[in-house]
């Protein structure tokens, strides 16, 4: 099983216990550095930038860049990746992290093609490596690590895990529970393509042990069935922590791809109704607005 | 995008999988000179992109002249699910044996490609019986795969050899091309042994179409969609009165899933994206501005990178040039949203504490 907590924290002793390493790919981007610049602000410790043919340069004054992920990671043996480059060469740029000894790699880009995500899996799988994304906001332990895009306001220490496909819902989901009470541990983002480099069973599995975790939000969206398989999972383990769900698109038209290259709904596969109907069978009350779920959530908790 | 059934069949014969005669046309004059070409009998197939073209009455069997003056007309005006006719195929008629189905699609749970096929095919997917299913990874399908289908299934000798040749070639099509999904059914047993495909459904990745030059010909989307994806936001039409404007596609489909509950009726899904800047949400207005129909925006942010304040100066300009004249309603949280709503205050745009109320002042504000 992924110790993601490991991944991001280290261990008490580490002597970068919750200090971890990240490199930033595409540092010198409009995009890459803004980010950049916010995870830094956040409290996340960025060690390195890649830009091809900026190597020797300093991002503001201080983080060294490198031509090349190989020489990022040996100069710093970060283990941590986040990728900002446009989706055309995002495979590239993954296999070269991932042949550097990247062990966590955090796919920001929308728009990469399905083929090339699946290659960078094929080669994760053999290299013992993780991916989230691609089409992700990111992922955080909030008021720790922020890996990602996600703006900070909405987010706060807690213990409930978020997991989400859409970057806009998770920020609103969990900004309602912040107000509520419920601060997070973790939030993940699945993100909306069609194929998931840690799909919501693989998040799932990677929170589901988090010893003192209240709670789980799960925010799907229409499109594919990994709720349906997640919902089926949570039957099959028994997992009983408080859980809710969001699912948006219950109005979308079918064969129509609303916005995320993943949310269509094909004949009946991907709907809402059959994601909805699949929680309700796992005993997980599926919120009907994004401000109802701090409510539901309530009442699983008080019932515990 | 979903290719038209000729327009599959355009691949399916490049890639030299077995197709019975047929041509495609837009009008009737041009529709009679195929007939002629061609000769009776034939099939008249009405091109929509969705499936259950049989029941709606989309395929007719045309004998002689006097039937396709009358059907091609007929099948030429069907709308089916909201879909009109783009073309009319005729198709060479068929003296069949068995149907059989035959498809290669991306399994998204399990991440890989999968084939599916039955002897028992020409239904739709979901009720096809005594399904074969291979996981093939990146799609391809080695000699012995195709081999072990065509034995499960129970074909032999001619029927056998060409199964095989029909699912290898299917594969190639399906890694050239980055399909999503590629259909063929009914893939037909003819009396004579050999293998047809009879319909063809492919879906290609979107995401690499800028690998796939040769594939845009095939693009179907209103001018509207298209220059929403040159701004870098993402539109669907529908067909409400309700405009829906957000950033990020989960908090937009959420806004016209509520809307909807409260008895509205979107007239688009309009994503302003993650870079959304003042020009481009000008260029969102303008696309909205065009729409039919529409009575009234609802406006959902929450911003985050995107300023609400960004979005709170097209506005205020699209005001000014008298671009928008119709009521908005709307919702800002996040970054800058005090200063977006001082922004706003006292212009056409209605401001609310929480998307439910923005979404009953809409709903109650604009009737039909």
């Amino acid at each position: 099983m992924t110790d993601i907590f490991g991944l991001l924290k280290g261990k008490p002793g580490d002597s970068d216990y919750e200090h971890k390493g990240v490199i930033v790919q595409g540092i010198t981007g409009a995009y890459g550095s803004l980010h950049a610049k916010q995870m830094i602000a956040y409290g996340t410790n960025i060690v390195a930038g890649v830009t091809p043919g900026k190597g020797g340069q300093k991002f503001e004054d201080k983080v060294p860049i490198f031509n090349t992920m190989k020489e990022a990671v040996d100069a710093t043996n970060a283990k941590i990746s986040i990728v900002f480059v446009p989706a055309k060469f995002f495979l590239s740029a993954a296999k070269e992290a991932l042949e550097s000894g990247i062990k966590l790699l955090v796919a920001i880009p929308e728009h990469v093609p399905i083929r090339d995500t699946m290659k960078v899996l094929d080669l994760a799988n053999k290299k013992g490596a993780i991916i989230i994304g691609p089409n992700t906001p990111g992922i955080m332990i909030p008021e720790l690590i922020k890996i990602g895009i996600m703006p900070p306001m909405p987010f706060k220490a807690g213990k409930i895990a978020v997991l989400s496909k859409s970057g806009t819902l998770l920020y609103e989901i969990s900004d309602a529970l912040t107000t509520s009470g419920f601060g997070q541990s973790i939030t993940i983002g699945i993100g909306g393509d069609p194929v998931n480099g840690t799909r919501l069973i693989d998040a799932f599995e990677m929170v589901k042990d988090i010893p003192d975790m209240e709670g789980l939000v799960i925010v799907g969206e229409i499109g594919g069935d990994s709720e349906e398989i997640l919902a089926q999972r949570i039957i099959d383990t028994g997992f009983n922590k408080p859980t809710v769900a969001y699912i948006a698109g219950r109005a979308a038209p079918k064969e129509k791809r609303m916005g995320h290259a993943g949310a269509i709904v094909m004949g009946n596969y991907g709907s809402a109704e059959s994601k909805v109907s699949m929680f309700n069978k796992a005993n997980i009350p599926v919120a009907k607005r994004p401000a109802e779920v701090p409510v539901l959530l309530a009442g699983k908790i008080r019932l515990e | 995008m979903q290719l038209l059934e000729f327009q599959a069949k355009e691949l399916f014969r490049e890639y030299g999988i077995n197709l019975l005669e047929s041509i495609s046309s837009t009008n009737i004059e041009d529709g009679r000179k195929h007939a002629k070409k061609l000769g009776y009998p034939f099939v008249i197939k009405i091109q929509v992109p969705v499936g259950g073209r049989g029941k709606a009455g989309g395929i007719q069997k045309c004998q002689n002249d006097d039937e396709f003056e009358l059907k091609y007309p007929q099948v030429m005006d069907l709308t089916i699910k909201g879909e009109k006719a783009r073309a009319i195929l005729l198709e060479k008629m068929a003296d069949i044996k068995k149907e059989l189905y035959l498809s290669i699609f991306l399994n998204r749970s399990k991440r890989c490609y999968t084939i599916i096929a039955s002897a028992e095919g020409g239904v739709e997917i979901e009720s096809v019986k005594n399904q074969i299913i291979k996981e093939v990874g990146l799609g391809d399908v080695s000699d012995e795969l195709a081999k072990e289908v065509a034995k499960e299934m129970k074909l032999e000798g001619k029927t056998a050899e060409q199964f095989i040749d029909t699912l290898k070639k299917l594969s190639k099509l399906t890694i050239e091309k980055e399909a999503e999904l590629v259909e063929i059914n009914p893939l037909a047993i003819m009396q004579d042994g050999s293998v047809m495909a009879l319909d063809g459904k492919f879906v290609t990745d979107d995401n690499s179409n800028f690998r796939h030059d040769e594939l845009q010909k095939y693009q179907e989307k209103t001018a509207n969609e298209v220059q929403a994806e040159k701004s870098g936001f993402s539109l669907v039409e529908l067909d409400g009165n309700i405009a829906v404007v957000g950033n990020g596609a989960g908090l937009v489909m959420s806004t016209l899933d509520m809307l909807s509950d409260n008895g509205g009726k979107p007239a688009c899904f309009l994503d302003v994206g993650g870079g959304a800047t003042t020009e481009s949400v000008y260029e969102a207005l303008t696309l909205i501005s065009r729409l039919p129909r529409v009575k009234g925006i609802l406006v959902n942010l929450y911003g985050g990178i995107v300023k609400t304040t960004v979005v709170a100066e097209a506005f205020l300009q699209a005001y000014e040039n008298n671009l928008i004249d119709m009521p908005v309603f709307s919702r800002l949280k996040g970054t800058e949203s005090e200063k977006a709503k001082e922004m706003l205050r006292g212009s056409r745009t209605k401001i609310f504490d929480s998307v439910e109320e923005a979404i009953n002042a809409a709903v109650m504000g604009i009737k039909k």
